[in-house]
C-alpha cells in the first residue's frame, strides 16, 4: 500500500500540529495565570502575616488594626448557616434522588431548584434584607446573615447530595430491600454510607463559597462588628471577612489599610483552600488505601 | 419426666412470644421512621420551593410598587438615574449588565473552550488530573477576592497598558468576570465533549481525519448543546457577580460607551445604594425592580438550558 502525500492532508497535518500545539499553550498560560494570581495573594499578605492580627481588635483611626471579632464572626456565620442549610439541602437532594416519581410535580420541583441555583446572590441578600430588618425589624444581625447565606447555600446542597446519591450503584439498594428493610433503612444504612464522601465533598464546596460570600453579608450582617472577641449573641452585627476586605479598602481610613487589605485577603483563600482540602483529605486517603 | 419437658416446652413458646413482640415492635418503629422520613424529605425539597416563592414575593412586591410612582416607560428607556433629582432610569444599568456579559464571553469562551478540549480530547491523563483540580481551586477564590486582585493588580496594569487615567470601566469588569466564569464553563462543556459517543471519533479518524479535524467538525458539533448550556450558565454567574464587579467597574450611573468610561451595572448600583434609601421610598422601589429584573433575566436563561437539555435528551 502506499499513501501518497498530497498538499491537502500535508496542510492538514501541519494545521494539527499548530493546534495541538496551541491547545498546550494555552493550558500552560490559564494555569500559570492560576498559579500567579495564587501566589499573588497569597506572597502579598502572608510574610507580614502575625499571630496576633488574627486575634486583634481592627482600629478605626490607627494603624496596626486586627481581624479577630470578623475572623470570629465569618465562621460563626459559617457554622449557623451550614446548620440550617444542610439538614434540608441534604433532605431535599434525597427526596430528588430517591423518592420523587417521575412526573410533572417533580419537574415542577426541578424547575424550583435550578431556578433559585440561579438567583444571584445579591437578590437573597435583599431578601434577607427585606425579612430581618424590614419584617421582623432586628435590623442587621449575626442571624440575619446566617439565615440568609442558609437560603443561599440551599440549592447547591440539594444539587450536590442528589447527585452523591444518585450515583449510589442500584444493586446494593437492591440487596438491602431482600433482606427486608424498609426504604429509609435502606438510604440510612447502605445509600447513605456510600455516599457520604461525595456529599462532604459538595458540603466543603459549598462551606468554601459560603465563607468568602460578602454581597449577602453586607446587606444583612452589616459593616459593623460589636467590638467584642468572642460575641455569641444572635442579634450583634457580624461583618465578616470578605466584608471587612471590601469595608477596608473602600470605606476604611487607617493608614495600613492596603496593609489589612492584603492579609485578609491572603487569609480569606488560605482559609477557603483549608475547607476545601482539609476535609477531603481524609476521603482522599481513605480512598486510596481502599483501592 | 413429663413435666420438665412439657416447661421446658412453654419457656420456649413464652419466649418466641416475647421475641415476636419484641420483632413487632422493631417492625413497627422502622415502619414509623421510614414514614416520617418521606414526609422530612418531601418536606425539606417544599421549604426550598417556599424559598423561591419568598424570593420572588419579597422582591416582586416591593418592586411592583414602584410603577405607582413612575411610569415603566421611564424606568426602562431613560437613561437618567439621578434620584437626588427624582429621576429613576435605569437603562444605563440593564444596557452595560447586557454590553458586559457580551464581553465577559468573547473573552471567557474561546478560553473555556479552548480548555475544556485540551482536557477532554488532547491532554494525556496525568494532565487532565492536573488541570482538573487546579481549575476547581479558581471556583474557590471568593468574589471579593477578584474583586481586589483586580482593583491593586488589573487596574494598574491596564492604566499602564492604555494611558487611561483610571482605567476602571467595562474591560476591567470583563476582565475579572471571564475569570470566574471559566471554570463553570469549562468543567460544562469538557462534560459534554467527553459524552459524545467514541464511535464517531473513530468513524473520522477512520476517514483520515487529523485530530484537528475530529475535533472541529465532529466532536464540538455533537457537543454543542453541552457547550451553549454551559455557556448560559457561565451567563448567569456573570449578570449576577456583584462584589467583583463592583470594585473594578468605577460605580459612575452612566452608559459605557468606551471600555474604559467608569460606570455601573445593576448588581454593583444595587449593593452601593441599597444602604443609604429609606425603605419606603422610590429610589427603594427602583432598586428591588432592579434586582426583580436580574430574578427574571436568570429565569429566562434557566429556561433556555432546560429546553437545550429536553432537545439534547431528545436527539439521544
Amino acid at each position: 500500500m502506499n499513501f501518497t502525500r498530497t498538499r491537502h492532508s500535508a496542510r492538514s497535518q501541519r494545521n494539527n500540529k499548530l493546534a495541538t500545539i496551541a491547545f498546550y499553550t494555552l493550558g500552560a498560560l490559564v494555569m500559570l495565570l492560576i498559579f500567579w494570581l495564587l501566589f499573588t495573594i497569597l506572597s502579598k499578605g502572608v510574610p507580614s502575616l502575625r499571630p496576633d492580627f488574627l486575634i486583634k481588635q481592627p482600629e478605626e483611626m490607627d494603624a496596626g488594626g486586627g481581624i479577630g471579632p470578623v475572623l470570629f464572626n465569618s465562621f460563626y456565620i459559617l457554622f449557623i448557616s451550614l446548620l440550617i442549610s444542610i439538614p434540608i439541602g441534604v433532605g431535599a437532594g434525597i427526596y430528588m434522588a430517591e423518592y420523587a416519581p417521575d412526573n410533572k410535580f417533580t419537574g415542577a420541583l426541578r424547575i424550583c431548584v435550578e431556578s433559585l441555583s440561579s438567583v444571584p446572590s445579591i437578590v437573597f441578600g435583599l431578601l434577607g434584607l427585606a425579612i430581618f430588618a424590614e419584617y421582623f425589624n432586628v435590623g442587621l444581625t449575626i442571624l440575619g446573615g446566617g439565615v440568609s447565606l442558609a437560603l443561599l447555600n440551599l440549592p447547591m446542597l440539594a444539587r450536590v447530595t442528589e447527585e452523591a446519591v444518585r450515583a449510589v450503584p442500584g444493586e446494593i439498594r437492591e440487596a438491602g430491600y431482600a433482606l427486608g428493610m424498609t426504604k429509609f433503612h435502606v438510604i440510612r444504612k447502605v445509600v447513605l454510607p456510600v455516599a457520604m464522601p461525595a456529599i462532604v465533598t459538595g458540603v466543603c464546596l459549598v462551606a468554601g463559597r459560603a465563607f468568602g460570600e460578602s454581597a449577602v453579608i453586607i446587606l444583612t450582617a452589616g459593616l459593623s462588628t460589636s467590638g467584642e472577641m468572642w460575641d455569641f449573641n444572635l442579634f450583634s452585627p457580624g461583618e465578616t471577612l470578605a466584608v471587612h476586605l471590601w469595608y477596608v479598602q473602600s470605606e476604611a481610613i487607617v493608614e495600613d489599610a492596603r496593609q489589612i487589605a492584603d492579609k485578609s485577603a491572603a487569609v480569606l483563600v488560605f482559609v477557603v483552600l483549608l475547607i476545601n482540602f482539609i476535609f477531603r483529605f481524609p476521603l482522599w486517603l481513605g480512598r486510596r488505601r481502599g483501592r | 419426666m413429663g413435666a420438665p419437658v412439657q416447661n421446658l416446652a412453654s419457656r420456649a413458646q413464652k419466649s418466641s412470644l416475647a421475641e415476636s413482640s419484641i420483632s413487632t415492635k422493631r417492625h413497627n418503629r422502622h415502619l414509623f421512621s421510614n414514614t416520617m422520613f418521606r414526609y422530612y424529605f418531601l418536606f425539606s425539597i417544599l421549604a426550598l420551593c417556599l424559598v423561591l416563592g419568598l424570593v420572588i414575593v419579597f422582591i416582586g412586591k416591593t418592586a411592583l410598587l414602584l410603577f405607582a410612582h413612575l411610569s415603566p416607560l421611564e424606568f426602562f428607556f431613560s437613561f437618567n438615574w439621578s434620584p437626588e433629582e427624582e429621576a429613576f432610569g435605569a437603562a444605563a444599568f440593564i444596557v452595560n449588565t447586557l454590553s458586559l456579559t457580551a464581553l465577559t464571553l468573547l473573552i471567557a469562551v474561546p478560553v473555556s473552550v479552548g480548555m475544556a478540549v485540551l482536557c477532554a480530547e488532547i491532554a494525556p491523563k496525568w494532565l487532565k488530573g492536573f488541570i482538573r483540580p487546579v481549575l476547581d481551586l479558581l471556583v474557590g477564590i471568593p468574589s471579593i477576592v477578584y474583586g481586589y486582585l483586580g482593583l491593586t493588580v488589573l487596574l494598574p496594569f491596564l492604566r499602564r497598558v492604555s494611558g487611561e487615567g483610571l482605567g476602571d470601566g467595562l474591560l476591567a469588569a470583563a476582565l475579572v468576570l471571564a475569570l470566574m466564569v471559566l471554570p463553570t464553563i469549562c468543567r460544562i462543556s469538557d462534560d459534554a465533549i467527553i459524552a459524545v459517543p467514541r464511535k464517531y471519533r473513530d468513524a473520522a479518524y477512520a476517514l483520515g481525519s487529523t485530530r484537528l479535524q475530529v475535533i472541529m467538525r465532529v466532536v464540538l458539533p455533537a457537543a454543542n448543546r453541552g457547550i451553549i448550556s454551559a455557556i448560559i450558565l457561565g451567563m448567569t454567574r456573570a449578570v449576577g457577580e456583584t462584589m467583583a464587579v463592583v470594585m473594578v467597574i468605577g460605580n459612575t450611573p452612566q452608559l459605557a460607551k468606551t471600555l474604559f468610561t467608569p460606570s455601573s451595572v445593576l448588581t454593583s448600583n444595587i449593593v452601593m445604594q441599597i444602604s443609604n434609601v429609606e425603605f419606603d421610598s422610590t429610589w427603594n422601589y427602583a432598586l428591588h425592580m432592579m434586582a426583580f429584573l436580574l430574578l427574571l433575566i436568570s429565569f429566562v436563561l434557566i429556561l433556555i438550558i432546560r429546553i437545550l437539555g429536553r432537545k439534547r435528551r431528545d436527539a439521544a
